[in-house]
């Protein structure tokens, strides 16, 4: 029984009326001419008081040690690794709606890749920051890069800390110059309509004297397909080595088989329920409707959606293969992971990851932004809780119960985590001011192709 | 040089004044035309051999490097494990081989473009600024073989431009 296709389906990924230039001049307008509102000097300047509490944190943090924070053994992890999963997580869906939705020719990435690809840069760098800070001696971070030094001393290279490294490092650098590589035509088109002298002094040397040659477009959207094919594997490689830091080791509800495609949907999942996040209230803010259209958000609610059953799906799985594989330590953990000392954490993954989620089965739901902009805010919460939750219960519940201990977060804890996010608000209302949040020349050619549909 | 007001003009020049036996063409667009390129007469670029082999030596020498410092420079015994546990190797091996060919990728993209380069004569073309924006242009270069002033002129300002002008090389 065929049934035709609702129109929803067919409504156009810009909205009427936009010609090339048009949309150009939209976006453009909006890093040349739009004057300084209170609303941006705001939410900067809240975003960079907590920036503030990170520096103080991190400080204290550089003076008296790790101790500080609330991990002792048996739980030596705490929130610095839950939230260096977390924040990776997040970058995650950038990468992929950039990198893997370029390879499978879905325009419907072009209106918001650029302001993805920004928030996966600024997620990574968050992340960055606790593994460094967890060292205990963070100014020797340099020794986990093999350089042939004084003490012929390498890392230990079957260390997941050093895998961690280069998978973090490699996934900041690949990430930084695939955006770059997408900016570059933009950051010409600014050079070129900017009125005063040192935005386009400025935007002239960031553009490296791009013109538009058709032979450099040739070999640019090569390069940009290339790296796009490079970072889609990458992506997922990235998740896949923080989660074997936990798969290496041999505690129960860590040692599983399950952890990196588990990671991976997780990360996923996050990492489209921060880009709503940051999207609703920018497409709003700015007027940007015609270009962000209802149906982008409506899709990025649908692969929310898909990703959060990946998770539920692992949810189910950790359970059961904890139960039928007959490990008593696992079991055990699992228990008390459900009805311990933590299982109200547990029960509120629960909620946020898995009940709230399935309001995104309703069309209405997709297609109001107030409600989305709260279930993404779940779900970022969730999955917060989630990597907490999977971080402390292992440990606080190992092999022996006389080594059984309880974990409390610090206010130092929590100074650094908000700190981090401060750092991810101020970079990105820095990056919506000073450059285009839509990639012009992407958006000029979906115009045109979509005009001549 | 010549601009044209859209990309199918610009595409249809290219095409006509490359069967007018001009070789040395450029052109210069606000977003990629498909076809533009080969039209004025591009060979596809090699950049995907070079990503190849770029990720080639990252593998080959993300490998060497951990067997090189953890079997012969260096070796650890962890609980009797052998030194050339391969399987642990694999990461950053992969991670290395990725981060060469992107390198190569980006940096392979601008050399081959001649980039940076922050002035190129064309710029002074008259507005040129457009070429970013909306607008198409079309350039036979003086080194052209069948250049020659006034014909070349003639022959673009019969291809329906918006306008035609000489650039100082």
């Amino acid at each position: 029984m065929a049934t035709p296709e609702p129109a929803r389906k067919k409504t156009p990924l810009v909205g009427p009326g936009y010609t090339p230039v048009g949309a150009a001049d939209e976006i453009s307008d909006l890093v040349l001419k739009r004057p300084l509102t209170w609303e941006w000097l705001l939410g900067a300047g809240l975003a960079f008081l907590l920036l503030g509490v990170l520096a103080i944190a991190v400080s204290v943090l550089f003076y008296r040690g790790v101790g500080i924070w609330g991990i002792n053994i048996p739980v030596a992890w705490g929130f610095a690794i839950g939230n260096f999963v977390w924040w990776i997580g997040i970058g995650h869906a950038g990468t992929l709606i950039s990198a893997f939705l370029l390879l499978m020719r879905q325009k419907w990435r072009t209106s918001i890749n650029r302001s993805a690809e920004a928030m996966t840069l600024f997620a990574v760098l968050c992340a960055a920051l606790f593994p460094l800070l967890h060292l205990g001696r963070p100014w020797f971070f340099y020794w986990l890069i093999p350089y042939p030094n004084t003490m012929w001393l390498w890392p230990q290279f079957r260390s997941p800390l050093v895998w961690d490294f280069f998978a973090v490092g490699t996934y900041l650098t690949v990430s930084a110059l695939f955006w770059y590589v997408g900016l570059l035509p933009d950051l010409a088109t600014l050079r070129d309509r900017a009125q005063h002298p040192f935005p386009r002094l400025a935007f002239g040397v960031l553009a490296l004297g791009w013109r538009g040659s058709a032979r450099h477009w040739q070999r640019h959207q090569t390069a940009y397909l290339l790296l796009a094919g490079l970072a889609t594997p990458l992506v997922i490689s990235v998740h896949s080595i923080v989660s074997l830091d936990f798969t290496s080791a041999i505690v129960p509800g860590w040692h599983s088989t399950i952890f990196p495609p588990y990671f991976v949907a997780g990360a996923v999942f996050s990492g489209f329920a921060m880009v709503l996040t940051l999207l609703i209230p920018l497409r709003a803010a700015y007027g940007l409707k015609g270009l962000i259209t209802a149906r982008h958000v409506d899709l990025l609610a649908k692969m929310m959606l898909a990703t959060g059953l990946m998770v539920d799906y692992s949810y189910v799985m950790e359970v059961f293969t904890a139960w039928y594989g007959g490990n008593p330590y696992d079991w055990s953990l699992m228990v008390d992971r459900m009805a311990g000392a933590y299982a109200p954490l547990f029960w509120a993954v629960m909620v946020c990851n898995v009940a709230v989620i399935q309001l995104l089965w309703s069309a209405r739901v997709r297609a109001n932004p107030a409600w989305l902009f709260a279930i993404a805010l779940v779900a970022n919460l969730g999955m917060w809780m989630e990597r907490v939750m999977i971080v402390i219960t292992s440990l606080h519940h190992d092999f022996l119960p006389s080594s059984w201990a309880m974990y409390y977060p610090t206010v130092w804890d929590w100074a650094t985590l908000f700190g981090t996010v401060g750092l991810f608000f101020f970079l990105f209302f820095v990056f919506i001011r000073l450059l285009p949040v839509i990639s012009i020349s992407e958006v000029q050619k979906l115009v045109i192709e979509e005009g001549s549909r | 040089m010549a601009s044209f007001e859209t990309p199918e003009a610009v595409l249809e020049a290219a095409r006509r004044t490359r069967e007018a036996g001009y070789r040395c063409l450029d052109a210069f667009t606000p977003y990629p035309v498909e076809g533009l390129a080969e039209a004025i007469g591009s060979a596809q670029s090699r950049l995907p051999l070079w990503v190849l082999i770029g990720g080639l030596c990252g593998g080959l020498g993300g490998f060497g490097l951990q067997y090189f410092s953890m079997v012969h420079n260096y070796p650890y015994d962890v609980g009797g494990r052998p030194a050339n546990s391969w399987p642990a190797f694999v990461p950053i091996t992969f991670e290395l081989t990725i981060l060469a060919a992107a390198l190569v990728a980006v940096f392979g993209m601008l050399a081959a473009n001649g980039l940076p380069r922050p002035h190129h004569p064309v710029f002074d073309a008259p507005g040129f600024e457009r070429a970013t924006l909306d607008r198409f242009f079309l350039c036979v270069e003086a080194r052209d073989p069948r250049f020659e002033k006034d014909a070349t002129r003639r022959f673009l300002e019969s291809l329906n431009p918006k306008d035609v002008a000489d650039v100082a090389c």
